[in-house]
């Protein structure tokens, strides 16, 4: 009874004293924001065990700053008002000092305001459409310059692609990546004549007509190509039509940015060979990191054929430097580990090092991968160079003199030209 | 000229050499064992020049089998083999091998991409003109077709003289066209050749003069151009054909998906949430059926659907009997109520499979013959699709036989039209609305089995058809088949028509909206029920 009074009163004290209150507890909370039902479950649970994998991890290596890590996991259940106010919990009610979490890019708008009312850090971990700066997001997924430049710079050069499909789910990444993919390719001399803009709703299953209508736009006597943008659950069905089809990588290839080793398990790979995909990181990628990882995520999770996939290395990628930063300020203060983040560099599981950059966003290695009988991809083409996240395309009007620089500047829409600071500093 | 006798002077020596075997096997067999050196794609790509250069007909086997990515070299001593389901080939003659402790790990893929593979098929498609096999023979002309590629013509014109088989020939021909309008040949055997081509038709032609037209110049550019347009209109004719096949096959998938609410929800009347998961349970017994048949008799795959059909039902339907017995007969009469349970329901089976089968999607495989198309015309039909048109309409048939011709349909529609009276007569009411429900599940559930095929298999599959499936039934009618058949047939169509011209999200949207303008004009649908039971 005493005890219970005595830790009550060291509570409030530490409330009082603000900062102190990290101290008096004797574990950190890292909030998990992934939805386990729902839509977006297929996708966001295997993050969700890659995080509870990474934290496990730490823990046994001693914790941090002398403490264990507790993770938190709590279910948004794949609905985007519901982001925000698990996000809300977990930071008012939780008190966690960063969260790792969101997949799609809506779920992302919906928990930025809290993230900057209440002042914490979230690192997300989703390859994403860019136009976007906060200083209270990391993006550890590849912004388009890190993932869609580089595919169709690779079907220029190596494939000599002239004619081009953009298709993609109807929601805000494909719109957004493909007005950047069709200011690029006609800046390249692509006429507008050679490029066809489709779209379909979430979860679309008959793919007959479009698949068809693809094959129609690449009998124009020019080598087509197909950008998918489509998003996790409609690939299936879509890719299934085009092995029935018979559009062969070797004729019309497809480059997704959307389709991972997670959604190749669900289907038969064989008649798909050849097809591409355009990611920062794939499982088949030979490097001593990658291989320890693979086999402690196996190990984790039990399971011989679980696969690991891009936004798993994100979360790996960002947990460590937000450790990292942790241990450099000695604190797990939003503040003082917003400020050390820009400049930390943690090893990637590609065998190189990923730096985190002024504007909050990485560098990486892109990679491009063809699709292999056996659900892996086989890297056919690596940048030497690891390319630095560009927060605003270059291609759009809108953002080409936008710049984003947290450490300089203060700032996340910087106009160059008239020296201003648009969005909140 | 001096190439073409160059060309024929090599082919000559290459069948020279092909009848000598012991000695070429000396020649390709060092070529080969480089593979094992190659680092780079460029690497790949010289060997494969080089083994292409030698013409040597055998060599198709390894370059097939780099292709398919099966051609492997050992580790430890860079030998090479075809390794293939776990047993390693000789790259030359495709003798199997022994090779000691046989660990997959010891043996490292040769690497290959898109544009080598390209490259071996036009490496092999000169190769393979003589080939025994007529599949080889016809998939080397199609290649020499689609490249155009002017090398090829002398070998063609020889091979076309020895061949008999008149699918082959024919394709040997258009080959030929193909690769003489890429020649030096004259205008005239060009002028043929474009004749031909045009003759042939098809979206690869279409696709083969559109390149020459850009490069042709005087009477062989409008003969081309002539001809591009001929078959660009006979092409159209053909798209609306293939609209009317695609509409047809969505509106089967349709038919499927919402012929067992057309029971629950047409019949008994009871606002079904969890219909789109008994489609789903279905999906997963599937691919229960296919792990248990992969991992203990995978002779017995080609049969696994057929299996999964009646345990489909049997899972469905049970759990449809229990939902019925221990939920919604307390519900009978509160649609409101029946509704808010339903999807609770449904929430919680998701949740149930998700559980225990994971949250990502589930594989399940396509038989043999379920996979790939054939062409009628320029009409291209993939087997899948056909069969679950059939599949479609043998359930809905079936269906219709039930209700209509057992005393257990009799006994259905006594009590969907006049409960009390039913009871009066001794039927047990609540027992046939029990297995009224239960055959509304099962059938769901054998609906799951077919869109296992064409679609994700995941716990979210049943929520991607609940809405189409409503859509259907009150658009056709509640309480009529016929109408769930109509319904789901004009639906489909109509989506499939609006498709091209609208784009897949405005088309779905205009469905609905003319939906919604056609029930405020025909309130119970297509085909409204008259008469009496329309009161009750």
């Amino acid at each position: 009874m005493l005890r219970r009074h005595f830790l009550a009163g060291i509570a409030s004290c530490s409330m009082l004293m603000g900062g102190w209150a990290y101290a008096a507890e004797d574990t950190i909370k890292v909030g998990v924001l992934h939805s386990l039902s729902g839509t977006m479950a297929i996708s966001e649970t295997t993050l969700k065990d890659a995080m509870l994998m990474l934290i496990a991890e730490q823990n046994a290596k001693g914790g941090l700053l002398g403490k264990q890590i507790e993770p938190v996991v709590v279910d948004p259940a794949s609905d985007w008002p519901l982001f925000a106010e698990k996000a809300r919990e977990l930071i008012s009610a939780n008190k966690v000092a960063a969260v790792f979490g969101a997949w799609t890019s809506v779920s992302r708008k919906s928990v930025l305001p809290v993230f900057k009312e209440l002042n914490s850090v979230l690192f997300y971990p989703v390859q994403y459409e860019g136009e976007e700066s906060e200083r209270n997001v990391f993006y550890t997924g590849a912004a388009p310059n890190q993932q869609a430049i580089p595919a169709v710079d690779y079907l220029l050069a190596e494939e000599g692609v002239e004619r081009w499909v953009l298709a993609g789910t109807d929601y805000v990444y494909p719109r957004t990546t493909n007005k950047i993919l069709e200011a690029y390719l006609k800046s390249k001399g692509v006429a507008a004549e050679d490029i066809m803009i489709n779209y379909t709703p979430f979860g679309h299953s008959d793919w007959q007509t479009i698949v068809s209508d693809i094959k129609t736009f690449g009998s124009a006597g020019k080598k087509t190509a197909v950008v998918s943008t489509v998003n996790g659950d409609a690939n299936v069905p879509f890719y299934k039509e085009l092995g029935n089809q018979g559009v062969k990588a070797s004729d019309i290839p497809v480059v997704a940015f959307s389709v991972g080793e997670e959604e190749l398990a669900g289907f038969d790979t064989a008649p798909l060979v050849g097809h591409l995909a355009a990611w920062n990181y794939f499982q088949s990628v030979e490097a001593p990191e990658n291989t320890d990882f693979i086999k402690k995520w196996k190990t984790f999770t039990k399971d011989e054929k679980r696969v690991t996939n891009d936004p798993m290395e994100a979360h790996y990628i960002g947990f460590n430097m937000w450790v990292k930063a942790v241990e450099k300020v000695g604190t797990t203060d939003p503040d003082k580990v917003i400020a050390a983040l820009p400049g930390i560099t943690v090893p990637n599981l590609t065998g190189g090092m990923s730096t985190m950059l002024a504007n909050h966003h990485i560098t990486k290695p892109v990679l491009i991968g063809e699709i292999q009988a056996d659900g892996q991809f086989e890297v056919v083409s690596k940048t030497d160079d690891l390319v630095p996240g560009d927060a605003w395309s270059d291609f759009l009007p809108e953002s080409k003199l936008l710049k984003s620089d947290w450490v300089e500047l203060k700032c996340g829409s910087y106009n160059t030209e008239t020296k201003a600071c648009i969005g909140g500093s | 000229m001096l190439r073409g006798i160059s060309v024929v002077c090599s082919w000559l020596i290459w069948s020279f050499l092909a009848c000598s075997a012991s000695a070429q096997e000396v020649d390709i067999k060092p070529i080969i064992a480089e593979f094992a050196q190659a680092k780079k794609f460029r690497d790949v790509e010289v060997i494969v020049e080089k083994l292409g250069a030698t013409g040597d007909s055998r060599v198709g086997s390894s370059l097939r089998a780099l292709s398919d990515g099966k051609l492997k070299f050992r580790i430890s001593d860079g030998e090479v083999f075809i390794v293939e389901d776990g047993s390693a080939f000789d790259p030359i003659t495709r003798e199997k091998i022994s090779i000691g402790d046989g660990d997959p790990n010891s043996f490292k893929k040769v690497k290959v991409k898109n544009s080598l593979r390209r490259k071996i098929a036009a490496t092999l498609s000169g190769l393979t003109l003589k080939s025994t096999s007529v599949e080889r023979r016809l998939r080397s002309a199609s290649t020499i077709f689609k490249n155009a590629d002017a090398r090829s013509l002398e070998a063609l014109e020889t091979a076309l003289v020895d061949e008999e088989n008149i699918d082959v020939r024919v394709a040997f021909s258009d080959a030929k066209a193909a690769a003489t309008l890429a020649s030096d040949r004259s205008s005239d055997e060009k002028l043929i050749a474009i004749d031909r081509i045009i003759e042939r038709g098809g979206s690869d032609a279409l696709s083969l003069l559109s390149r020459f037209s850009i490069r042709a110049d005087g009477e062989l550019k409008t003969a081309i151009d002539a001809g591009i347009s001929k078959i660009q209109s006979s092409l159209a004719v053909w798209a609306s054909a293939q609209n009317v096949w695609y509409g047809i096959s969505l509106g089967s998938v349709l038919l499927l998906a919402a012929i067992g609410l057309a029971i629950t929800f047409g019949v008994m009347g009871v606002i079904n949430m969890a219909h789109g998961e008994m489609v789903m349970l279905g999906a997963y017994t599937t691919f229960a059926v296919q792990e248990l048949i992969r991992a203990s008799a995978p002779e017995l795959f080609a049969w696994s659907l057929a299996i999964a059909l009646p345990l489909a039902f049997l899972v469905s339907g049970t759990v449809g009997l229990i939902m019925e017995r221990g939920l919604i007969r307390f519900l009978y009469g509160r649609p409101l109520e029946t509704l808010l349970a339903t999807w609770g329901v449904s929430l919680i089976l998701q949740q149930c499979v998700r559980t225990i089968f994971g949250p990502t999607n589930r594989e399940v495989g396509n038989p043999d013959w379920m996979s790939g198309a054939f062409e009628i015309g320029h009409l291209s039909i993939t087997w899948n699709r056909l069969w679950i048109v059939v599949f479609a309409m043998a359930v809905f048939t079936v269906l219709y036989f039930i209700i209509n011709r057992t005393s257990f349909g009799l006994d259905m529609r006594a009590v969907t039209q006049n409960r009390r009276m039913a009871g009066a007569m001794g039927i047990r009411t609540s027992w046939v609305d029990a297995m009224t429900f239960a055959l509304g599940s099962g059938i769901a559930g054998i609906a799951g089995v077919a869109l296992s095929q064409i679609g994700n298999v995941s716990p979210n599959l049943g929520q991607s058809y609940i809405i189409d499936s409503f859509l259907v039934v009150v658009f056709g009618g509640v309480g009529n088949l016929w109408g769930t058949l109509v319904g789901a047939m004009s639906l489909g169509i109509m989506n499939k028509f609006l498709e091209p011209y609208a784009g897949a999200v405005l088309g779905k949207v205009i469905i609905l909206i003319a939906i919604i303008l056609f029930i405020q004009k025909r309130p119970r649908g297509l085909f409204a029920l008259k008469g009496r039971a329309v009161e009750v």
